[in-house]
């Protein structure tokens, strides 16, 4: 309880430096979003005006009260590029984005485990190298350069799918899924190498526990000792890694929602970051962190459940 | 022990290539890099052009190998700038400790936070797109990692019998932190700044993809792979070229550190 009551204090100090951070970040620099919405040829009452609407004429501490008080009820102001309040513009964004990560994380999943047990279990074989080189290979892929090949691959020349066919999952659910899973698959892959190798280390470094030794001087069988001593533990030191792959998943739809052409939430960043819409890059930047840190949370609660050391020992 | 000598050799040799290839088109490139000819459009690759032409008739080889160095000099400058960053806030941490100390973690705590492409993107906005915004943006973004290693080692050496020792001579703390504290940071440092490098050069690539790194008429990796896109049914290999480059490069650097925290770790 004391360690859920610590992670829950450290939860809220993060979200809030996350949004302090965000805040003065687009505080601090040159030039006035007044004049950035009116243009260069608006008369200075204009902009007086709009400053006096927008609220930037206030002390800074002031207008992050404001702002972040409007934040909490779900008032993220207005989008200059678009004219609209930002909070109109993210419906319906963000399940298309979840749903995109969410594919791509079981895609994850489901491959590295598998996979890095195998890659444990062929140490010293052949096939050990063959998937040292495929990991390093989808380790240094570009997410973006892998989704160009696939579209092409499978997209242009086998005939699979339709590039830049996207079905909104409000007209069919089913084909909504079907639409993102190619590029749930380019966002996978880079990730699941680096888990593979992650697992397999932790496999390996397991294997050299002294529990192993004793399981092995009592009689067991190698296949037991991996799948019902070894992985159980291994799996628990690669569960911290989730909230990361989780980081780079999200990170990756911003870019893969580029190429596919998937109105997500990465799609509408990168057009508020090319046209400087600041009020809309700032609550997309909110929005994302906290879904990662509140993941962190969630994922530091489960570890702790399940392997109590954590706990007993205090380390985070 | 004997392991992480083969990696290094296999990184060398990769990054080698891509090396000598960009101090290549310093002198000589087949083509200028923006040498359009309309009567060359979407050329397959052959002896004329090694790896075909783009929509406009330009020379894919000539482009990747000159766009390199852009690439390659935006990663340089980035890992360096947060080198030299993460240093000094590193050791300061490490070695005054307390107040000092536990600001300076919290803020990178709160800084490592949010996602490297959301810390990019944020800096990129607020700055105006210049030659030198992209640098600034993936420097920060790179300093939190940096400053925890610095930060570790500086903290393991602080309590060395030799440390104690030059304090019992009366050596000043700037002096212990410079010259006694700081050179043994590198080896620890070393591999994390190839690794550094191979980060550096993704995200500068994604960057220039989205259109927000690297600004034309200045080919670069990440650029030509957006312009290849669209046209990657007629000409795949205005797309392989230059996505072959990057992950010939990532993968070197990366077999480069790998081989390099076997060495020394």
């Amino acid at each position: 309880m004391k360690y859920f009551l610590r992670k829950t204090l450290v939860l809220v100090l993060t979200i809030f430096s996350i949004s302090l951070l965000t805040f003065f970040a687009f505080h601090i620099i040159p030039g006035d979003p007044a004049s950035l919405i009116l243009g260069t040829n608006a008369t200075e009452e204009q902009v007086a005006a709009l400053q006096e609407q927008l609220g930037t004429n206030r002390p800074l501490s002031e207008q992050y009260i404001s702002w972040i008080t409007g934040f909490v009820r779900g008032d993220f102001g207005s989008s200059i590029r678009y004219r609209m309040p930002v909070s109109e513009l993210l419906k319906g964004r963000l399940p298309v984005t979840l749903s995109l990560g969410l594919i791509a994380l079981v895609m994850i999943l489901a491959a590295g485990i598998p996979l890095g047990i195998l890659a444990a279990r062929w140490r010293g074989k052949p096939g050990e190298k063959i998937l040292n080189i495929l990991t390093m290979l989808g380790i240094s892929v570009p997410n973006f350069f892998l989704c160009i090949l696939i579209m092409w691959i499978f997209g242009l020349i086998l005939h699979l799918f339709t590039p830049g066919d996207y079905v909104s999952y409000t007209r069919s659910l089913p084909r909504f899924l079907q639409s993102l899973f190619w590029p749930a698959l380019s966002i996978a892959i880079p990730q699941t190498a680096i888990l593979v190798k992650y697992i397999r280390t932790a496999m390996l470094e397991e294997l050299g526990e002294d529990y192993v030794r004793t399981a092995r001087g009592k009689g067991a069988g190698e296949t037991w000792i991996l799948y019902g001593h070894v992985l159980k533990n291994a799996i628990v030191a690669v569960v911290p890694l989730i909230g990361m792959i989780l980081a780079s998943v999200l990170s990756g739809s911003i870019i893969i929602e580029q190429v596919y052409g998937i109105p997500g939430m990465g799609k509408l960043l990168i057009g508020a970051v090319t046209s400087r819409d600041f009020p809309l890059t700032q609550t997309l930047v909110i929005y994302i962190t906290v879904i990662i840190v509140v993941t962190n949370f969630l994922v530091d609660i489960v570890i702790q459940v399940i392997d109590p050391r954590i706990r007993l020992s205090g380390r985070s | 022990m004997k392991d992480g000598r083969k990696e290094l050799r296999i990184g060398l040799v990769l990054t080698g290539i891509v090396l000598a290839l960009t101090i290549l088109s310093i002198f000589y490139t087949p083509y200028h890099y923006n040498q359009m000819d309309k009567a060359a459009r979407f050329l397959a690759p052959s002896l004329r052009h090694l790896f075909g032409t783009d929509s406009y008739g330009r020379d894919i080889f000539s482009r990747t190998i000159y766009g390199g160095r852009y690439t390659l000099l935006v990663a340089v400058s980035t890992v360096a700038s947060c080198t030299v960053i993460a240093s000094v806030l590193g050791l300061i941490s490490g070695y005054v400790g307390g107040i000092v100390d536990e600001i300076i973690m919290r803020i990178i705590d709160a800084i490592s936070s949010f996602p490297d492409l959301l810390i990019a993107l944020i800096v990129v906005t607020v700055l105006n797109l210049g030659q030198l915004t992209i640098v600034a943006a993936l420097c920060i973004t790179f300093v939190p990692s940096f400053t925890r290693i610095v930060r570790t080692a500086t903290l393991q050496y602080k309590s060395a019998e030799f440390v104690k020792n030059l304090r019992v001579f009366g050596v000043s703390d700037l002096r212990i932190l410079l010259v006694h504290i700081f050179p043994n940071t590198f080896p620890l440092l070393l591999s994390t700044i190839v690794i550094g490098l191979s980060n550096a050069i993704l995200a500068e690539a994604a960057m220039s993809y989205l259109g927000l790194g690297i600004q034309p008429p200045i080919p670069s990796w990440g650029r030509m792979l957006q312009e290849a896109q669209t046209i990657v049914y007629t000409a795949p290999w205005a797309a392989i070229c230059p996505g072959a480059m990057i992950v010939v490069t990532i993968a070197g650097l990366n077999w480069i550190g790998e081989g390099l925290r076997k060495l020394y770790l």
